[in-house]
């Protein structure tokens, strides 16, 4: 197995970016959010991604700007370390070891020195008590400091959220269940109240969440059942008032006041950002329809910007509560995600449903959301327990042209409502558009669909618990007003058993449908070719071999069984007892992936159907099953030359596990060369890198060193007959380029001598090779003296052929 | 910050026949102008000669009538018994017709006596016809002879003997004087050619032959009898070449649309079929009030004449291309609110700068107070009359939306008696058809779960309630008889087909849907 370490089984980014409050910073440019084991930093204005701070070994669970220099963050994590970063330039300037797991981190500026952060009670990770103690941060120059100076502020706080500073720092309050505990540092007294569980009129006060107003003595609390709370008077034990706003209908999840105190921010379930007036309680504007949950709410230290975190794993950041100015959007997943992985052929985007209703395509080369399609188009209604529209199910054809998706919506004592969408790709607004809508396809769920990968028919094969499967094709109604449009062409079905799982054969020719123990191969004329079967156990997957092993069918069972049948002979070429969850097929190979769940563990397995050993096999990938997977083509073919290490060279495979971690398999070579391409990529500023500004950036200095020179030059006589009349005809009516050669290199000659009495040496193209007739394409300049020419030249070429022209910038690249 | 999605109104396939080319040619036609006549119009014909007029033979009479007129132009009255089978000589000068008498008149189409008077037949003559150099006529008769006859000398020239029952149907070829070709009653058809003694090709058909046809290039023969409509290949010697059985009665004519690409066939059934000549598939149909005898079509298919059973003679002129254009030109012009084109027709000059406005979308009414949480007035405005009786799809769609939302139990719950009835007018209206069906059954059952309280107390609502009852019943026995249809046709497919795998048939899927969903409130109503 030591040959096998250069492989390597990663995390792919996209993890949550909505997991802690995310910070923005005093000169409101950037945006701070914990993502995973690293700090992201994000431009406010460009939404790019401008740094990735990493450092930390677990979790990151808490971001807070450092109150004595605003180009300083404390990032906290469960791994027990509070880090200090410089986020401009993404430097990691100390690390301060706590030594317990970290929950989340709070300062405030009258407290210099100290940082308050949640630890659990007891050494054990297990407890569920929380205590909020205060760390005196060492002064020292080293960049690693053990920080042992730890005081015990509150005891039993929750372990996030749910602790505010007061006005000035003299006081912290902190909420957990029915009580809320403020703590007075001066008296060093806490002062509890509690409120009744209050099951009344439906009323829940168990507390949510907490925030101080920053110049008078007030606490705001969020409860379960949607009322704001505001305390005051709260310095004496018994004469405390408070007074309750109510409109959030659910619990509210995240309260924040303003800096300056006039306005109180709150957000719920319902994704409406709740503008509460501090002097003018009953007044408040509203923000809605802002996408998932909102989870929590941030506000610059100048308070022009809002941002507020919601529960797809989303930031929206708001300028002065009126309008989105940038989203920032992360990978959605989690327990929702119910389509398989697929890759779309056009973008090669990993494509998965995330936000409800919608398809999200999330590129993994920039590890960027591209955009999400929605496809329930209906208002989506944020209230808990109400049966909502899912995306279940989505596939693309082999060209991109067609997406099919399925969704659906259980509803209690009432029966299965399903769709089935067809969109077909528009050219002009490069994306899907809607064409067929086909209400209940089947009458339950459709449990596998692909489509037809035989260029000549574009058809899509449905799968359900039914008991039937249905093709459907693309009917073109030319003779109608209607376009092309979607219908079903057969229906099929074997003894009424309930189909599992289909394939279509690499060139089409062959349908295999699972019919429980039974496999059943079909021809594209629904002929029942031949059926196939090992029992025990139903067909969980199928697979047809691909390339040179088109003759193999595979197939998985759900008691322990990989078999290959042979589909020339229609006999069974060999079975292994494995428990394979997950048999995925390389698109661009005859490699398969199976993925086997052993003892809570899940192994792979990359074979050939007709190779008797495996390619290559990794045991442990993971704890529990293996989800999803699937094969993505890489942009560029990899040339690795280990045997073990081959079957990555075209493509890549990515798999979900059991905890919905996306992950994936890298070589060393991919590492090296993604280091030194890292390394190309670094750029000084603070801009954020954008494959945009790289290509601009370079183009631009690229200009500037033309220019320079260019400058000196004296300019070509104009009035050139022979030049004006190549620029300003068309091309397709000009002569053929050799012709025009020997006349542009003649108009050039006069401009030679009289470039000559100012005692410039000027040699026009000594070496020009045509290539062809018809477009000047290529050509090798040497010693070229006017670099005026060469920009004439090159408009020329430019006019004539447009791809040639890069060549031909190459060309100067080369010479300059 | 996302706008608020609309609801989504489904849009339902529309049923019956899809718009093809052929649909709109066809139906580019104004509404019949009906003349009646004294008895059974046996037959139509329209002269070549420019006004296109046209003969009408029905009873004792021949009228002609102009292309416009509904009065006739003309009429011919002097025929002892029944006339039949008037046809204009091809430069629509010479009018022929047979009669019951046995006798065939020659008339001037000017003038009113017959010019000549061919005897000789014993029987009835039902076909009549010029020959192509326009001296000689064909008749067929009730005495199974048909006779060729000289129009100058009045005197018979042959008779062939060879049917053996009536002739009922004949034609002449247009591209050669002496060919004519005959269909009787003995189930054959027959063409001679007027140099040789006998038949020269003879063809059978199989039916009562009533109606014969030649192409325009008289290289294929159409004949109708019985249900059906046979083609033959005269160049390969009278080879049968497609047979069509569209109707369900005997088909009684046949005409062929002024492009020749386009077959027409009209039957006893009531209906005009149209065939497309290349592959013989119905493109068309129309109804009929009658059973038809006769029609014909005016060179370029400017009219479509078509005469009945019941003496009543139909005439479907063509739209002209102006009053299409009046047609969509009123549309266009409906309502002008000069407030809506207010700044709109600017032109922006040459140094103007251009500041564009975000598009506001348009929500309707009910989506606005969808958005607004206004659940009942949504449902108010879904089910406002014009809205209910026009646009069912969107009273419904809003119904599902509010369903979806989990607050269509609220909306439906405190409503006064009128508007209880109003609602439930709507369901008795709407809940059997299928589009419908899920989402108003389930409307149904709250209602009658909110409403089970106050039965009783007012007697518009009772009656209605009992309406809804009877409704569901019938529609409930009526789903099981067609569920033992479709269990009878399964077990016929299954005992036809060899193969040991039967396609299930996907159209039993909205029949067991539409049952099972039904049978729900049938007892509820009962107990209520």
């Amino acid at each position: 197995m030591v040959a096998h370490a250069e492989i390597r089984v990663v995390h792919l980014s996209g993890s949550k970016i909505n997991f802690r409050e995310p910070v923005i910073t005093n000169d409101s440019r950037f945006l701070l959010c914990a993502s995973g084991e690293s700090v992201k930093v994000y431009s406010s204005s460009s939404e790019e991604c401008v740094h990735d701070l990493q450092g930390h070994t677990d979790l990151v669970s808490g971001i807070v700007r450092n109150p004595s220099n605003h180009l300083q963050v404390y990032s906290c994590s469960a791994d027990g370390t509070v880090r200090l970063w410089d986020f401009t330039d993404g430097i990691l300037i100390k690390t301060f070891i706590i030594g317990y797991p970290i929950y989340s981190i709070y300062v405030s500026e009258n407290h210099g020195g100290v940082v308050f952060v949640v630890v659990p009670m007891a050494n054990d990770k297990s407890s569920e008590l929380f205590q909020l103690v205060a760390v005196h941060l060492p002064l020292s120059g080293d960049q690693e400091v053990e920080a042992r100076e730890l005081s015990a502020v509150l005891c039993d706080v929750s372990p996030s959220g749910a602790a505010s500073f007061g006005r000035k720092g003299e006081y912290i309050a902190a909420v957990k269940g029915l009580q809320l505990e403020v703590f007075f540092f001066k008296k060093q007294k806490s002062h509890r109240f509690f409120l009744k569980s209050g099951n009344k009129k439906g009323a829940k006060n168990a507390f949510t969440c907490v925030s101080c107003h920053p110049k008078e003595d007030c606490i705001a609390t969020g409860h379960e059942d949607g009322k704001i709370r505001l305390w005051r008077n709260f310095n004496q034990k018994k004469e405390y008032t408070y007074s309750t706003l109510h409109w959030h209908h659910g619990a509210v999840n995240t309260l924040q006041f303003t800096p300056e105190g006039t306005n109180l921010l709150s957000g719920g379930i319902e994704s409406v950002l709740v503008q509460w007036h501090y002097t003018q309680e009953n007044q408040k504007d509203f923000l809605p329809r802002l996408g998932g949950a909102i989870t929590h709410i941030a506000v610059s230290p100048d308070g022009s910007l809002f941002c507020t975190s919601h529960s797809d794993n989303k930031i929206t950041i708001i300028q002065s509560c009126v309008k989105v100015s940038a989203i920032i959007q992360g990978l959605v997943k989690g327990e929702g995600v119910r389509t398989d992985l697929t890759i779309d052929p056009r973008s090669k985007a990993l494509v998965l449903n995330g936000k409800p209703g919608h398809l999200q395509f999330y590129s993994l080369h920039r590890d960027k959301l591209l955009y999400n399609l929605d496809i329930v188009q209906q208002e989506y209604i944020h209230e808990e327990g109400l049966d909502q529209f899912e995306v279940v199910k989505a596939a693309f054809d082999t060209r991109g042209d067609w997406l099919a998706t399925v969704e659906e919506r259980t509803q209690k004592g009432s029966e299965l409502e399903i769709n089935l969408k067809l969109w077909v790709y528009d050219e002009q607004t490069q994306s899907f558009m809607l064409n067929t809508t086909v209400i209940a396809p089947h009458e339950d769920q459709i449990t596998a669909m692909c489509f037809s990968p035989s260029p000549e028919t574009t058809m899509l094969v449905t799968i359900s618990f039914d008991g039937h499967f249905k093709a459907w094709l693309l009917a073109d109604h030319s003779d109608t007003k209607e376009g092309a449009s979607w219908s079903c062409d057969f229906v099929g079905g074997y003894h009424h058993l309930k189909p599992g799982c289909c394939c279509f054969s690499a060139d089409g020719s062959l349908l295999a449908v699972g019919f429980q123990e039974v496999v059943t191969v079909w021809s594209p004329s629904w002929e029942l070719l031949t059926t196939l079967s090992q029992p025990p156990g139903a067909i969980r997957d199928l697979c047809f071999g691909r390339l040179s092993c088109s003759k193999y069918l595979l197939g998985t069972s759900t008691k322990n069984q990989l078999c290959c049948w042979n589909l020339l002979t229609c006999s069974l070429e060999w079975s292994t007892p494995v428990d394979v969850s997950l048999l995925q097929a390389d698109p661009l190979s005859e490699n398969m992936a199976a993925f086997c769940s052993q003892s809570g563990c899940s192994d792979l397995f990359v074979f050939k159907p007709g190779e008797p050993r495996p390619l290559y096999s990794q045991k442990a990938l993971c704890t529990g099953k293996v989800q999803r997977a699937v094969f993505a083509p890489r942009d560029q073919m990899l040339e690795s030359c280990e045997e073990h290490a081959q079957w990555l060279n075209r493509s890549q495979l990515y798999f979900f596990t059991q905890h919905m971690d996306l992950m994936t398999f890298s070589t060393k070579t991919e590492e090296d060369r993604l280091l030194a391409s890292s390394k190309r990529l670094m750029v000084d500023d603070s801009v954020a890198v954008t494959p945009f500004y790289l290509l601009l950036g370079k183009h631009r200095q690229h200009q500037e060193a033309l220019t320079n020179p260019m400058a000196e030059r004296i300019q070509l006589p104009q009035g050139s007959i022979a030049i004006k009349e190549l620029l300003y005809t068309p091309a397709h009516v000009l002569p053929s380029a050799s012709f025009l050669c020997s006349m542009f290199v003649r108009s050039l000659l006069i401009s030679s001598s009289s470039a000559r009495q100012k005692n410039i040496i000027l040699i026009p193209f000594q070496h020009i090779y045509w290539r062809n007739q018809s477009a000047v394409t290529y050509t090798t300049v040497q010693n070229l003296g006017s670099l005026r020419n060469v920009l004439v030249f090159h408009e020329i070429s430019c006019k004539m052929s447009r791809k040639y022209s890069q060549d031909f910038d190459k060309v100067i690249n080369n010479d300059f | 910050m996302a706008s608020f999605k609309s609801t989504k109104i489904p849009i339902y396939p529309k049923l019956g026949e899809k718009v093809t080319p052929d649909t709109l040619y066809w139906k580019n036609y104004k509404a019949p102008v009906q003349i009646k006549e004294f008895g059974a119009v046996t037959s139509i014909d329209f002269s070549s000669l420019a006004p296109h007029n046209y003969a009408v033979t029905a009873s004792t009479r021949i009228h002609i009538y102009g292309p416009f007129s509904t009065e006739p132009v003309k009429t011919f009255t002097r025929f002892k018994d029944t006339a039949y089978s008037g046809k204009f000589r091809s430069d629509g000068q010479l009018l022929v017709a047979g009669c019951e008498d046995s006798m065939v008149r020659l008339f001037d189409v000017s003038g009113k006596v017959a010019l000549r008077v061919f005897k000789g037949h014993t029987k009835g003559v039902h076909v009549t016809d010029f020959t192509s150099d326009c001296y000689h006529i064909l008749t067929g008769s009730d005495d199974y002879t048909c006779r060729l006859w000289d129009i100058p000398n009045s005197t018979e020239l042959t008779s062939y003997k060879e049917h053996t029952d009536y002739i009922r149907c004949g034609i002449t070829s247009k591209l050669n004087r002496d060919i004519f070709i005959t269909g009787s009653y003995d189930h054959t058809l027959r063409m001679f050619d007027a140099r040789v003694e006998k038949s020269v090709m003879t063809m059978d058909h199989s039916q009562p032959v009533e109606s014969v046809l030649l192409y325009p290039s008289e290289g294929l023969l159409v004949s109708a009898g019985g249900r059906y409509v046979k083609v033959w290949d005269l160049l390969k010697g009278g080879q049968p070449l497609v047979s069509l059985k569209n109707h369900h009665k005997t088909v009684t004519c046949l005409s062929l649309s002024s492009n020749g690409q386009r077959l027409l066939s009209a039957s006893l059934d009531r209906h005009v079929k149209i065939y497309n000549t290349t592959n013989y598939k119905v493109v068309h149909n129309f109804d009929y009030a009658a059973s038809i005898l006769s029609l014909a079509l005016a060179p370029d298919d400017e009219s479509i004449v078509v005469g009945m059973t019941n003496g009543v003679l139909s005439i479907k002129h063509r739209k002209s291309p102006e009053e299409k254009r009046e047609m969509a030109g009123k549309q266009r012009m409906q309502p002008v609110y000069r407030i809506f084109v207010k700044g709109r027709n600017y032109v922006p000059k040459k140094d103007d700068f251009l500041v564009s406005k975000p598009v506001k979308s348009h929500l309707a009414k009910y989506d606005k107070q969808l958005k607004k949480f206004n659940i009942s007035k949504a449902l108010d405005t879904a089910l406002e009359s014009w809205r209910r009786n026009r646009k069912p799809e969107i009273t419904v769609a809003v119904m599902k939306e509010l369903d979806r939302r989990g607050t269509l139990k609220n909306a439906l719950a405190g409503r006064d008696e009128q508007n209880l009835s109003q609602l439930l007018n709507f369901l008795i209206g709407n809940v059997v058809d299928p589009r419908f069906t899920p989402v108003l059954v389930t409307a149904t059952e709250m209602i009658l779960d909110i409403y089970q309280a106050v039965v009783g107390q007012s007697s518009v609502v009772d009656r209605q309630l009992v309406r809804l009852q009877e409704l569901v019943e019938r529609e409930v026995d009526y789903q099981q008889d067609l569920l033992e249809v479709l269990g009878m046709l399964d077990t016929l497919f299954a005992a036809s087909l060899p193969r040991k795998e039967v396609p299930c048939p996907g159209s039993s899927r909205s029949n067991g849907l539409a049952e099972g969903s039904l049978g729900a409130p049938g007892p509820q109503l009962k107990a209520a």
